[in-house]
């Protein structure tokens, strides 16, 4: 895999350190986004308007198997008529070195609002996702998601 | 051996349940008081279907000695509620005398002069006796058995047959479902073939193919036993890719996926169903957890964690069963159904004492069978015990203190890591320890005994990262297993501080200096869940260890400080 040859996980770096009989190698730290780098980017998309929640379906694994491929997929609840419908939907990791993760834009004629896709998760973190809607009102939704060394269970 | 007082304190205070139950301790009295098979089976029958239920086994076909755990804490809602009780706290919970059989089967404490007066338990020949009791009772066609998992790992026999002993033996048994979990260890292929081809059902509804999100094992299947018509749900262990090694499964994800389980129950009613079953390898919380999220659910079958509980769990109009582990228990659930829907259910959790039962002569010879192969391995002496050997409990178990001297020694290391397993048989004082019983603590398909360099911060993640899966206040984020064993080293764990908070005052051992944060250690370990791991297999380790000591005696083990239960 051609991700893996990059940078290695926390997950991978600490399993091989701790679990694997190879010389420990630390990947160089990173910077990480937090909570305040998304909600800056946020804030350049959107300014000051206010978040509601609810309408948005934020469905991504509890414990992330392969912090690799971390599977992410939103359903923005909406009728999708022309008159009420979801413009844009933005995906963020707090913990990622760039947060934002991938950004979807939908008109009426695509019948729902619905998408999937897959991140890269170096770390626990929470993941942010947000929802404009036709009418200018904004939905936030937020959900952890663990990355762990594993091993050890039962 | 961490202070039995401090966390005695700590689930008195938490449970208001067991002041006051009134049961003094009856000592030996009832100790001597001899068990027969007839005592074990006797049962008030109810409605036309009974369940059978055994999970955990982890491939002990022979009777054995399994103490339970002393310390199993609870964390956040669960605090001291069962099964987060142990020894006094449990007795006076279930309403089981001191010194009695219940109280040697389910508790710790006085085990060892328990275990003298009643023997070993488990063995499948015994397990078939009571199975052929209740089905020649209750009629073939009432009866349904089914199996919650980690039955096909465990032992020197499963490991080198790839688990076709235990395959032969529950399809002798006329198992009808199972679930997954170290099953999966074996490797997708060897667990296609046998899920394809065995007489019981393989189910999981949570096991996808992670291109297509494809279900790699059937979700569901309906019985009908009685008159009525009964779904069982199977659930893997939803940790799997995480707990065990993902490279020997890397097509499959896991996952609760609990929107899954409601869309499988609708349509099992939709279908007909009267009972609802979740065959599931959650562990207990997780089923706690979900048993209150996920409607219409009559029973769950849990497993995975070990717990035996001599009573039924209820959460909203779902029961819980905690059938324990190693062959020590089967659980008989007999159910009434009115107009489709259940109306009453009556529980036992039957205990499989061998001295007790006598052995299904066909069992006897099928397991004799499918251990000849391997006769002279298993009964080789490598070494006897002075101490009592046992796994379970949450921070240390004498038989990992064994396995973590064996690597210190042996891989010559400053600090060596050993897996938090719940499964291994117990050896008692003057026992002999054989090559069965050294395989029986290690059979793993990944045993290679690594040894290399960690920095104090890694080893503390390390720490940190484990004591989470445990210790996490939502079930849903933990996965099972105890903490990590640590030779070498001690520390000190605070388990109600957040993840990355709770390990503080590692201290290595030897020299008594803090472990340096940036400092190089050199350190054995094994059950890697990495591919290409180097290094000798833990039971080379364990019996070289055994054979040079030759008389094994473990000091208590004062080196982890926990706080916060």
């Amino acid at each position: 895999m051609v991700l893996k040859s990059v940078e290695k996980t926390r997950r991978e770096t600490l399993a091989m350190a701790a679990i694997a009989g190879l010389a420990a190698i630390l990947a160089p730290r990173l910077s990480l986004a937090d909570e305040q780098a998304v909600a800056a980017e946020i804030k350049k998309l959107y300014g000051d308007k206010k978040f509601e929640s609810g309408k948005i379906k934020l469905d991504v694994p509890e414990i992330a198997e392969n912090g690799l491929v971390v599977p992410v997929n939103v359903d923005i609840e909406s009728p999708m008529t022309d008159a009420d419908y979801v413009k844009s939907v933005h995906v963020f990791a707090e913990g990622n070195p760039l947060p934002a993760v991938v950004s979807y834009r939908f008109t009426p004629a695509c019948g729902k609002a619905s998408a999937s896709t897959r991140m890269r998760l170096a770390e626990t973190q929470n993941i942010v996702c947000i929802a404009e809607m036709s009418n200018g009102k904004l939905h936030m939704a937020k959900a952890n998601v663990k990355v762990t060394i594993g091993g050890c269970g039962g | 051996m961490i202070s039995r007082r401090d966390f005695l304190q700590a689930t008195a205070a938490a449970s208001a349940l067991t002041i006051g139950s009134g049961l003094g301790p009856l000592g030996r009295a009832a100790a001597q008081q001899r068990l027969t098979q007839a005592d074990i089976l006797r049962f008030d029958p109810l409605g036309t279907v009974t369940i059978l239920y055994v999970a955990d086994a982890h491939a002990q076909l022979m009777p054995l000695h399994f103490r339970e755990p002393s310390v199993n804490l609870g964390v956040g809602e669960v605090k001291g509620m069962p099964p987060h009780l142990t020894d006094a706290e449990f007795r006076n919970y279930f309403k089981i005398a001191a010194g009695s059989a219940d109280a040697f089967a389910l508790t710790a404490d006085d085990f060892v002069a328990l275990a003298k007066n009643y023997g070993r338990m488990g063995g499948m020949d015994r397990i078939a006796t009571l199975i052929g009791a209740v089905r020649a009772e209750r009629g073939d066609d009432k009866v349904l058995l089914l199996d919650g998992g980690d039955s096909w790992q465990g032992s020197w026999t499963s490991l080198q047959t790839k688990a076709q002993d235990m395959v032969d033996v529950m399809s002798a048994l006329k198992l009808d479902a199972m679930v997954g979990h170290w099953e999966f260890t074996y490797g997708a292929e060897r667990v296609k073939q046998i899920a394809d081809s065995a007489p019981f059902a393989f189910l999981a509804q949570n096991v996808r193919d992670n291109e297509w999100q494809e279900p790699v094992f059937e979700a569901r299947k309906m019985f009908e036993r009685g008159g009525a018509t009964v779904a069982v749900i199977g659930q893997a262990l939803p940790r799997t890719a995480v707990a065990n090694p993902r490279w020997m499964f890397p097509n499959w994800e896991f996952g609760i996926r609990e929107e899954d389980i409601q869309k499988q129950v609708d349509e099992a009613r939709a279908a007909g169903a009267s009972i609802v079953v979740l065959l599931s390898h959650n562990g207990f919380d997780v089923d706690r957890k979900l048993a209150g999220r996920v409607k219409g659910l009559d029973v769950i079958l849990t497993a995975h964690t070990h717990d035996a509980m001599p009573g039924l769990v209820k959460v909203g109009n779902t029961v819980l069963v905690a059938t324990g582990s190693h062959g020590k228990f089967v659980s008989r659930l007999d159910i009434e159904v009115k107009d489709k829907k259940v109306s009453d259910i009556r529980f036992k959790l039957m205990p499989v004492f061998a001295d007790a039962i006598k052995p299904d002569p066909a069992m006897t010879a099928l397991v004799e069978k499918v251990r000849a192969p391997f006769a002279g391995d298993l009964a080789r002496e490598i070494g006897k015990t002075d101490s009592l050997l046992y796994r379970r409990g949450n921070f240390n178990g004498t038989f990992d203190d064994l396995i973590c001297n064996a690597m210190m020694s042996e891989r010559d290391a400053e600090i060596v890591l050993s897996p938090g397993f719940r499964w291994g048989g117990t050896l008692i004082p003057d026992d002999a320890i054989t090559w069965e019983h050294i395989t029986n603590a290690t059979a793993i398909t990944y045993p290679n005994c690594y040894r290399n360099q960690m920095t104090g911060t890694q080893i503390k993640e390390v720490l940190e990262d484990v004591a989470d899966n445990i210790f996490h206040p939502d079930p849903y984020f933990q996965g099972g297993g105890d903490m990590v064993r640590i030779g070498g080293m001690g520390y000190a764990i605070d388990i109600s501080k957040p993840m990355g908070s709770r390990i503080s005052g590692m201290t290595h051992l030897k020299s008594g200096k803090p472990i340096e944060a940036s400092k190089t250690y050199t350190v054995s370990g094994w059950a890697s869940i990495n591919e290409n791991t180097q290094g000798p297999p833990i039971w080379d380790v364990v019996a070289a260890h055994v054979a040079k000591v030759s008389t094994v005696r473990i000091e208590p083990n004062t080196a982890v400080k926990v706080t916060g239960a």
